[in-house]
């Protein structure tokens, strides 16, 4: 194993955890972007670059824009209450 | 059960698959010394048989194309599902509304995010042709030039708004995108049975190694994976944002 890749793997692993421990989910999407961003290094590094790009596209484009999107649409059903669903008054 | 006993009987588990993980890596083949024949062959055989300097766009696109349209299937099948999920949830009297009125309401991205959002449109569009392009030359191809390409089109919406995104392309055009580009790669299975052969065999000129065009269907490959992954981005992404940001109160 050579020094980079001991690097692009212990950052991984480093970061992998902090994806699972991070409790809110607006900041989970940007880690979920750093590790997918180190975990394309690590692809890059032990030569398989086709994988790290797809690795990269998708984890900093595609995921964070979904989820971004996603969060977006849920807080305005917690703030005015869900439309697809009868109004109904909240019960004590 | 209480909490220690949940934990004993983790701990037992996390033992156990500890011992199965470890039993398992250890079985490995040393890292760039795989065993099978087939890596080995594809390396010693691609550049003289297919003129490719990109054997995992060889396997991809042409030795193993028939799994690739497995796999393309799956994702147009999957972003046509959530397409339906999403429409059918949405009020039909929305549609009606245009999109421009409702989006005037809404406030403004900050100038910062607007300059970067022009500042990077151009030059993703660029990496996103090229790696889509360069598929059967260098690292990347369809997929990953496809989801490039998809982000510029979202650089667009920072940069603006989600008015004059749908404004330059309407969400028929990323269906058709989505479709022409999944049914452009199953065309290009079927010309190989036309030209007498098995489906997906390479029925064209394979070119000079190193150049633009060369490796027969594969760089269309990549052009037809790279038009549908496009599209489904794009269709994906402009139907959240169509959720996210048109359906406010």
């Amino acid at each position: 194993m050579t020094v980079l890749e001991i690097v692009a793997l212990t950052l991984v692993a480093i970061t992998a955890p902090a994806v699972v421990m991070t409790d809110d989910p607006l900041r989970q999407s940007i880690v979920l972007g750093i590790y997918g961003l180190f975990m394309a290094a690590a692809f890059f590094v032990l030569k398989a670059p086709d994988v790290a790009l797809s690795m990269l596209t998708v984890s900093s484009v595609l995921i964070p824009a979904l989820v971004l999107l996603a969060l977006a649409r849920v807080r305005q059903i917690v703030a005015q209450g869900d439309p697809e669903e009868p109004e109904e008054e909240e019960k004590p | 059960m209480t909490p220690r006993a949940r934990i004993t009987v983790m701990g037992v588990a996390l033992l156990g698959l500890l011992a199965f993980y470890i039993w398992g890596v250890a079985g490995l083949p040393d890292f760039g010394h795989y065993k099978g024949p087939y890596g080995t062959t594809i390396n010693h055989v691609v550049a003289t048989e297919r003129q490719l300097t990109n054997a995992v766009t060889s396997i991809v696109f042409d030795y193993r194309a028939y799994d690739t349209l497995g796999e393309e299937l799956i994702l147009f099948v999957s972003v046509v599902g959530v397409s339906l999920l999403v429409r059918e949830q949405r009020d039909e009297s929305e549609e009606v509304h245009p999109a421009a009125a409702k989006a005037e309401e809404h406030p403004r991205a900050s100038d910062a995010v607007r300059a970067l959002g022009v500042a990077v449109v151009g030059a993703t569009l660029l990496i996103g042709l090229y790696i889509v392009a360069h598929g059967n030359l260098t690292p990347g191809g369809g997929f990953q030039g496809g989801v490039i390409l998809g982000a510029a089109l979202l650089a667009v919406y920072f940069a603006g708004d989600f008015a004059s995104l749908r404004q330059l392309s309407p969400s028929s055009i990323f269906e058709l995108m989505h479709s022409a580009g999944a049914a452009g790669l199953a065309l290009l299975g079927l010309g190989g049975l036309i030209s007498g052969a098995a489906f997906f065999h390479n029925f064209l000129y394979t070119g000079t190694i190193g150049e633009l065009n060369s490796g027969g269907i594969a760089p269309l490959g990549n052009a037809a994976v790279g038009l549908e992954v496009f599209g489904a981005v794009l269709l994906l992404c402009s139907e959240f944002l169509h959720e996210a940001v048109l359906r406010r109160k």
